[in-house]
């Protein structure tokens, strides 16, 4: 098990070298980076100043070392507009982010699970058809259109909910968050049900048809054979088993709810990293851009870890495999 | 089954056979008559300025204009501009963006995947470390940074579609001609000295089209949907050609304010687009299933 | 002769597909007693395994029991609530499936899946139940007990799977067990071993067992009385001895005849020319008749169950003696 986690650790590495060479490649080869990493309003002092700091004058391998050195440092340049480091900016913003895609799955989990196994298992009932239906359309659904929609209804028809900020926040262990009162409850169902929605459609559909074909398996039927009842048998043979695909999808689909949380957190003005990152694109902040991306591969990085941990408790099989060899 | 030889007749007969999936067709054959004729059945040309009245601004749907020479069935925006027309002309942009990035796409993802399959070694490796890394991030977010560093354009924003669309050809095609490779067939082609150009196209080709047909089809509305949600971020494309995706951005304020329609109508047009394909291309795997699974 | 424990009546089950209506069990009929074994044998695809998921109240939809009786210690199951026929299940009739590979739940270890088939049917506290499982392994010749209990499924080989099913099956001591083809996935000398060992616990525990298998000479060894099904339909049954020793229906004839033990080595096994038709689309009168070597024109017609001493078989040309058959045809009855 430590083996494994050393060799994944070890792959993760290799792929944030690369990943950060690509970052690399973009900003200082192709593009030019006294452009990308120097405010337009910067007098020629200042950008003599960075140019040495940034070792541009150098040759690209001397440059690409100085960039893996300041990134490892945790300095990957000041943002123009606020002036301030751009990794700082990343990371006070990431606690709202996070809780953000941490709902979302919250919810695509906790409501995708039951929908999807009463899909399964009723398939020829209309609920069945209609949760399909529903989980269809979820995946059509472009997720900023679906937000909109949301907004619409319940903002500003209705009226139950606000239709963007974060509201209140409370802190936990020093880390603001939203859920702790009514009001910041409040502000984060909208936002955490619009990321959810895709996700939503996706945990059902593995769960049907992980339900379905569960229950064509001669376990399930030995399992009623032994006289259990049939809760136990969808609740614990049934769901056990396809716990573990969804389980492993949703955890490496986490990144892509950060990713789409850009679109989320733009519609409804949630301060997060998302839309951080659109603002600093609108105004050309690109020492922000470069560094969101980093955090942002890095985060992917550490998830596929984690999952991978995860799915090898999850499964004996796997475990097996890799106590074996 | 002889090699290459889609049974599309098969496949036809077998696709009818769900009536979801034929309506699902229908409205995918009018929508695109729509963006297609847009130019003759939209009811005026939204860009050309001297069409538009300002007095008919943001007037509800099913409004008279103002010169009382037409109708605004679906209403008009804040610029007078008749919706039902930005509509059509929108799916043009929106249906002409994601067509031709995925077809770009399937184009050099199916070569690098027919090269990485029949040569292996050093191309393949290095090939399929790209399509995993790249595989690894959420398509957004490298066409959010694409977008980012070239700047908005119809031209770079199918680019950066093109971009993040090629790693799932390149792996299908690879997958299927690694299959075929070791075929007889294939080893007696190679023994007739034929060059490689000329087995890919002749024999690896038709056997990874079933597959990447499939992946294309639900990829177009993919397509569709990142472009809309580009251009709604605002890093898509130009203001002067607007997609769907703008129009409803355009519109958002407005919808706030009340004024649903501005918003609400080209995303009505955006997701009865995208689901009309997606019927199609869910139709199209479970009927092409038996050959993906050969 | 004793009441039997399990008597079905006329059973029939059928598979409402998409592409037409599967008439697998078509008029099954059979009886055991206690401490009886009771063979089942037909091709693949006559309905054996429906027979016994149908006695096991598990036959899933698009499939359904259209007709006739389950009848255990004279009660029909089939007027059973579904409540009440989950609490016969495993407690009254046990069932052992085909493969062990793919019958225990592959994420949940063997103590979850035996202590949950006590714990179904009794009240009793996990540690009581979990000596019993102890036991129950135990009595199936299974070593190590405690380490097996703690094992994933995978962990075990093919055989210690199907003897963890079986002492699972057996777990409460029921009347009736249902045998599915339980050694057909198994090599051979394991086979023969599981054979005896469930032969001596049935006898033991004085459960009628009901054997399901395509191997005649199984049945040879194994049981009282055997039922001979072909396409959803019983052919022919009898005590053994009699359906063995003079077969009287041709298909039985040919099953005979195609077990290897039974034929001089170095010549070519005969084998039954042609495939069972589709239960789908079966013809009017004998499914049999177009690989029957005696068939004649009358087999257009359905066959009745004949009985003829002691026993039944459905055939209007079965191998007897001219005389025999002809008072055959004057005592000819259809079955219940
Ligand atoms: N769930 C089902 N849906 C449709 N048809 C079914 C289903 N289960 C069984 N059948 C059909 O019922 C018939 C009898 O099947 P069954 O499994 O009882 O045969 P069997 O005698 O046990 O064969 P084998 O020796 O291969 O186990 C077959 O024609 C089979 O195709
Ligand atoms: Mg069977």
């Amino acid at each position: 098990m430590l083996l494994f986690v050393l060799r994944r650790l070890l792959q993760s590495i290799v792929v944030l070298l690369a990943v950060s060479g690509l970052v690399f490649a973009g900003v200082y080869a192709i593009g030019n980076p006294v452009d990308i990493l120097i405010s337009p309003q910067a007098d020629q002092a200042e950008i003599a100043r960075t140019v040495a700091a940034l070792k541009l004058d150098r040759p690209l391998w001397e440059q690409y070392l100085a960039f893996l050195q300041h990134a490892a440092t945790g300095d990957l340049g000041r943002s123009f507009v606020f002036d301030a480091p751009a990794i700082g900016l990343i990371l006070e913003r990431l606690p709202a982010t996070l809780e953000l895609a941490a709902s979302a799955t919250l919810i695509a989990v906790g409501l995708g699970i039951p929908l999807g196994l009463w899909a399964g298992i009723r398939s020829g009932s209309l609920a069945g058809k209609a949760i399909l239906a529903g989980s269809i359309l979820g995946f059509s659904l472009p997720t900023f259109w679906a937000g909109l929609m949301l907004i619409l209804v319940f903002s500003v028809e209705l009226g139950w909910l606000p239709a963007g900020g974060r509201g209140p926040t409370q802190s936990l262990f020093g880390v603001p968050v939203s859920f702790l009162s009514w009001d910041g409850l409040a502000h984060l169902v909208l936002p955490a049900l619009n990321l959810a929605l895709f996700k939503l459609a996706l945990v059902i559909r593995l769960t049907r048809a992980g339900a379905r074909e569960a229950l064509t398996q001669d376990y399930v039927k030995f399992a009623r054979a032994k006289g259990l009842s049939e809760a136990r048998v969808i609740g614990v043979h049934v769901l056990k088993n396809i716990l573990i695909p969804v389980v492993t999808v949703v955890g490496l689909e986490f990144g892509s709810l950060v990713a789409f949380a850009v679109v989320t957190e733009t519609i409804f003005a949630w301060p997060g990293t998302g839309k951080l990152l659109i603002d600093s694109i609108g105004v050309l902040d690109r020492p922000v851009i470069v560094a969101y991306l980093l955090v942002a591969v890095t985060l992917f990085i550490l998830i596929n870890l984690l999952v991978d941990v995860l799915y090898s408790i999850l499964d004996p099989r796997v475990r097996m495999a890799q106590a074996g060899g | 089954m002889a090699p290459g030889q889609a049974p599309a007749a098969r496949v036809a007969a077998d696709f009818v056979e769900s009536r979801l999936a034929l309506a699902g067709l229908t409205v995918l054959a009018l929508v695109l008559l729509g963006a297609l004729l847009a130019h003759l059945i939209a009811p005026q040309n939204p860009y050309d300025l001297a069409q538009l009245d300002v007095l008919d601004a943001r007037l509800a749907p099913g409004a008279q204009s103002s010169d009382g020479r037409m109708r605004y069935w679906l209403g008009t925006d804040d610029q007078g501009r008749d919706v039902l027309s930005g509509i059509l002309y929108g799916l043009r942009t929106s249906l002409g963006v994601g067509v031709s990035s995925t077809l770009a796409a399937a184009a050099i993802g199916v070569a690098l995947g027919l090269i990485s399959g029949y040569r292996r070694g050093r191309i393949d490796a290095l090939v399929m470390r790209l399509v995993d890394i790249q595989l690894s991030f959420p398509a957004i977010l490298i066409a959010l940074v694409l977008l980012a560093a070239l700047g908005q354009g119809i031209g770079k924003t199918i680019a950066a579609l093109i971009a993040v669309q090629w790693a799932y050809y390149a792996r299908t095609a690879r997958a299927a001609a690694l299959v075929e490779s070791v075929k007889e067939y294939i080893e007696a082609a190679r023994g007739l000295a034929l060059p490689a150009w000329r087995i890919a196209l002749a024999h690896l080709l038709p056997n990874c089209l079933p597959p990447v047909i499939v992946i294309a089809t639900v990829q177009i509305a993919a397509a569709i949907a990142l472009e809309a949600t580009l251009s709604y971020l605002g890093v898509g494309v130009p203001v002067t050609e607007p997609s769907l995706g703008l129009l409803i951005k355009s519109g958002f304020d407005y919808m706030l304010a009340g004024d649903y329609w501005i918003s609400v109508f080209p995303g009505v047009a955006l997701v009865i687009t995208i689901v009309s394909i997606n019927l199609v291309g869910d139709r199209l795997r479970d009927v092409m299933n038996p050959q993906l699974r050969r | 002769m004793a009441a039997p424990v399990l008597s079905i009546e006329n059973l029939r089950t059928r598979f409402f597909t998409k592409r037409g209506v599967v008439r697998a069990v078509d008029g099954v009929s059979f009886a055991v007693t206690r401490g009886q074994v009771l063979g089942i044998v037909g091709e693949s695809g006559s309905g054996k395994s429906t027979v016994g998921f149908s006695i096991m109240g598990l036959i899933d939809p698009p499939g359904r029991i259209v007709g006739g009786a389950i009848r255990l210690d004279g009660r029909d199951l089939r007027q059973l609530t579904p409540a009440e026929w989950r609490r016969v299940r495993g407690r009254r009739i046990a069932m052992i499936f085909q493969d062990p590979m793919m019958t225990l739940n592959p994420v949940l270890r063997i103590d979850t899946q035996m202590i949950e088939a006590i714990t179904a049917h009794e009240r009793v506290p996990r540690a009581t139940a979990r000596d019993r499982a102890r036991e129950a392994l135990g009595r199936v010749g299974i070593g190590a007990p405690d380490e097996r209990l703690a094992a994933y499924p995978h962990e075990l080989s093919g055989g210690m799977r199907q003897r963890v099913a079986i002492a699972i099956a057996l777990l409460h001591r029921p009347e009736v067990i249902i045998a599915d083809e339980p050694t057909t996935a198994l090599d051979v000398t394991l086979q023969g071993q599981i054979l005896a060992e469930m032969q001596t616990l049935a006898r033991d525990s004085g459960a009628a067992l009901v054997w399901i298998t395509h191997d005649l000479s199984v049945v040879a060894v194994l049981a009282n009385d055997v039922c001979v099904m072909y396409a959803g339909k019983v052919v022919e049954q009898g005590t053994v001895d009699n359906v063995l020793d003079r077969p009287l229906h041709p298909y039985t004839r040919g099953l005979i005849a195609s077990v290897p033990s039974r034929h001089p080595p170095g010549r070519p096994l005969p084998q039954i020319p042609g495939m069972m038709p589709s239960l789908m689309q079966l013809p009017l009168g004998c499914a049999f008749r177009d690989r029957c070597t005696r068939a004649s024109d009358t087999c257009r017609s359905d066959p009745p169950l004949y009985s003829l001493d002691e026993r039944r078989v459905r055939c209007f040309h079965p191998h007897v003696e001219e005389d025999e058959a002809a008072s055959a045809s004057e005592r000819a009855e259809e079955a219940p």
